[in-house]
């Protein structure tokens, strides 16, 4: 699952060729655009997406906003880009090709230390010119002119940290609700369209996971796992895709019945071409809304779990650990608890304005009752 | 109704059976079990082992896992939830003394949204799109999108450490005992504050806007349009014409969230130090004791089952159109 939605449009008439997968690049004409249209007019939708927007920029350009090494340098009489380095292999997989040009690569290199002007070097610094794990001052300082946050209990840079701390949040949302939107695809669209014993089954089975506050099934689960990141993901998505389930249930239900699936079915498509090419492309839009708001309870999930030490590990930061770290040092370092819950509250403010607005946009029934 | 009462049971309890499986599974499928985890302080090795052996045996752990499941079951019908692998207390006794802790906020925490939520949903309502509504429309929607535990460290920050005005550590403050009987009412009442309120605010909020949304469905509909004719005050119109129509999707809310109330939050109770639900799960967890976790996933699965057994009664009890034969 990618950040963005899928951009399937509604096939309007059966394709010749057989599936190649749901993802079809139909030029868009379809419903897709006038749902974009209409959720540009929705003002408070649009505020929220650029919120979102603002997030992602901040979490994909982490290594360039804050860096303990340049964004562009002269060392030594040559130049080098390692934070420009960093944030490519930022990108997933990018990391088993690109690599850092020696010194820069190496863990015990301190380009600080090394740096001579007399030499001729010079380097173009990031907006904060320190790393997450780096120690630069004092622990536990407040704010001040060089570190806008202060530091933390190691005396790491907290502006720095929340800047990576977005990074883990945004990840663990889209991946988590992506785990969780194709277990819940599969699962609902097999319940809806199969029905019968397989729908009472598949349908208990939902409402048995429902039946666990999801918070004491994660930690249940985590008590498995190490706590590391990657499993705090599967465990969020393998606990919260029933929403999805459901709404992919319900809207195939209430399409199967359709023409065009009777059309289909004449047609001797097979079940798995039905649903996948017929069925789901035309029930995503609700599904779309239920992810959106799942993303926004995944980040609230993650900085919990992270809060309470289940979720990601030092050195690296999360907004939950840093918030923790704060909790901790009450009396003496405050200045830690605001930054985290205010980028906590607006990552979850702004998936839920435009999980709103989607819903608005895309179900007719509830626009009536706004107007 | 009695066709429909018996079903519901039936397909109840076979949920419960899955839930009490699963949990069973996850748990004891887990690798290191309680055994190991307190025989990892013993430095001699083979004593380390002897006692380690002897745990198990004592636990049960020793025996295959659906005659463990077995035994578990068998003592539950007998009302019987076993004994805390950490202390060696009785599990229902532990749980009992939990309970009040997140039972009290959490019934304090129903009503207090109820009598909030209900006026301000009605009043921004009637008043749909002037200043009030709009305003207070914004601020619900960003006070539900406060995470609860965000809400407690800020509220902690400002009005427990700052301010010094209100506590934030457990039930009691240290001089309870020599308190008089109106200081100790006085300093538990303190305690409940903020605590009730991260519990609070987002059904609150949440409700707030659901009874506001389903009013203004109601009030377009043709039979208040006649009470409006037939020269009726406003009030009489809104109140009981409109308003009590609006009450069906409420209770079935109720009933939606209230036992996540009940069942406690982990972080905000361990935050605030409070000895309810949510915190000794979170020990039951982290040493281990297989019998406390699955009593309380056990009790919170038959809660959001009843609760939402019930909602769906008072859903017929409110509205007599819903016909629970099929």
């Amino acid at each position: 699952m990618s950040d963005r939605p899928p951009s399937a449009a509604p096939s309007s008439a059966p394709t010749v060729k057989p599936a190649e997968g749901m993802v079809r690049t139909v030029p868009a004409a379809g419903r897709w655009w006038s749902v974009w249209r209409r959720l540009r007019k929705e003002r408070l939708g649009v505020a929220g997406l650029v919120i979102v927007v603002f997030l992602l920029l901040v979490a994909t350009l982490a290594p360039l906003l804050a860096n303990d090494q340049p964004v562009l340098c002269r060392f030594d009489g040559s130049i080098y880009a390692p934070a420009v380095i960093d944030a490519v292999r930022n990108v997933p997989g990018a990391s088993l090709v690109v690599q850092k040009r020696r010194p820069f690569r190496l863990a015990t290199f301190d380009f600080k230390s090394e740096f001579d002007p007399e030499r001729g070097d010079w380097a173009v610094w990031a907006l904060v010119p320190f790393g997450p794990r780096e120690i630069v001052a004092e622990p536990l300082r407040g704010p001040s002119r060089v570190h806008w946050l202060g530091t933390d209990q190691s005396g790491r840079d907290v502006l720095s940290r929340m800047i990576h701390g977005a990074g883990i949040s945004m990840r663990v949302g889209f991946l988590s609700m992506g785990i969780a939107a194709v277990i819940g695809l599969v699962l609902g669209s097999i319940a809806g369209y199969a029905g019968k014993t397989t729908d009472i089954v598949i349908s208990r089975f939902i409402e048995v996971v429902m039946c666990f506050p999801t918070f004491f099934l994660i930690l249940a689960v985590l008590a498995w796992f190490p706590p590391r990141i990657e499993n705090v993901m599967i465990v969020i998505g393998l606990t919260r895709w029933t929403g999805v389930a459901r709404y992919a249930r319900g809207e195939i239900l209430r399409l199967r019945e359709s023409d065009y699936v009777a059309a289909a079915k004449s047609l001797g498509f097979s079940p798995a071409r039905i649903i996948l090419r017929h069925l789901l492309p035309n029930a995503m839009a609700p599904i779309l809304v239920s992810v959106t708001f799942g993303i926004a309870v995944s980040i609230l999930i993650e900085a919990g779990l992270s809060w309470l030490g289940f979720g990601v590990q030092p050195p690296d930061s999360s907004w939950g650990t840093i918030l923790r770290a704060g909790y901790e040092n009450l009396f003496t370092a405050p200045h830690m608890i605001p930054p985290p819950c205010i980028a906590i509250f607006l990552a979850v403010l702004s998936f839920n304005l435009v999980g709103d607005a989607l819903r608005d946009v895309i179900d007719p029934r509830l626009q009536e009752t706004r107007a | 109704m009695l066709l429909y009462l018996s079903r519901r049971i039936v397909s109840g309890l076979v949920t419960l059976f899955g839930i009490t499986i699963v949990s069973f599974g996850v748990i004891q499928l887990a690798p290191g079990d309680p055994a190991q985890l307190q025989t990892a302080q013993i430095a001699d090795a083979a004593v380390s082992q002897r006692v380690y052996e002897q745990l198990r045996q004592l636990y049960g752990l020793d025996r295959p896992l659906h005659a463990q499941y077995g035994l578990w079951m068998s003592r539950l019908v007998r009302g019987d939830l076993g004994n805390s692998f950490h202390d060696g207390r009785r599990v229902a006794r532990k749980i009992g003394e939990a309970l009040w802790p997140t039972l009290s906020v959490a019934l304090i925490s129903l009503l207090a949204t109820l009598v909030v939520a209900v006026p301000l949903g009605i009043y921004a309502a009637v008043r749909q799109g002037r200043p009030f509504d709009r305003i207070s429309s914004t601020l619900l929607y960003m006070l539900y999108s406060v995470p609860p535990y965000v809400m407690g460290m800020l509220l902690i920050l400002y009005l427990g450490v700052k301010l010094d005005l209100l506590p934030f550590r457990g039930m009691r403050s240290d001089h309870f005992a020599e308190l008089s009987a109106w200081g100790r009412f006085w300093d538990v009442s303190k305690h409940y504050v903020m605590i009730t309120f991260c519990f609070t605010f987002g059904n609150l909020a949440y409700y707030a806007r659901f009874v506001r949304q389903n009013l203004l469905e109601v009030i377009r509909q043709d039979y208040v349009r006649t009470a409006r004719a037939k020269g009726l005050p406003e009030r009489t119109v809104i109140l009981r014409h409109a308003f009590r129509n609006s009450l069906i999707p409420l209770v079935s809310l109720i009933g939606l969230t209230f036992p996540f109330v009940l069942s406690g939050s982990v972080i905000l109770e361990y935050m605030f130090n409070w000895p309810g639900l949510g915190r000794l799960y979170f020990e039951s967890v982290l040493g281990r004791d297989y019998p406390t976790i699955m009593a309380l996933n056990f009790i919170t699965a038959v809660l959001v089952l009843v609760t939402t057994f019930v909602a769906d009664l008072a859903y017929g009890w409110v509205d007599p159109r819903v016909s629970y034969e099929r």
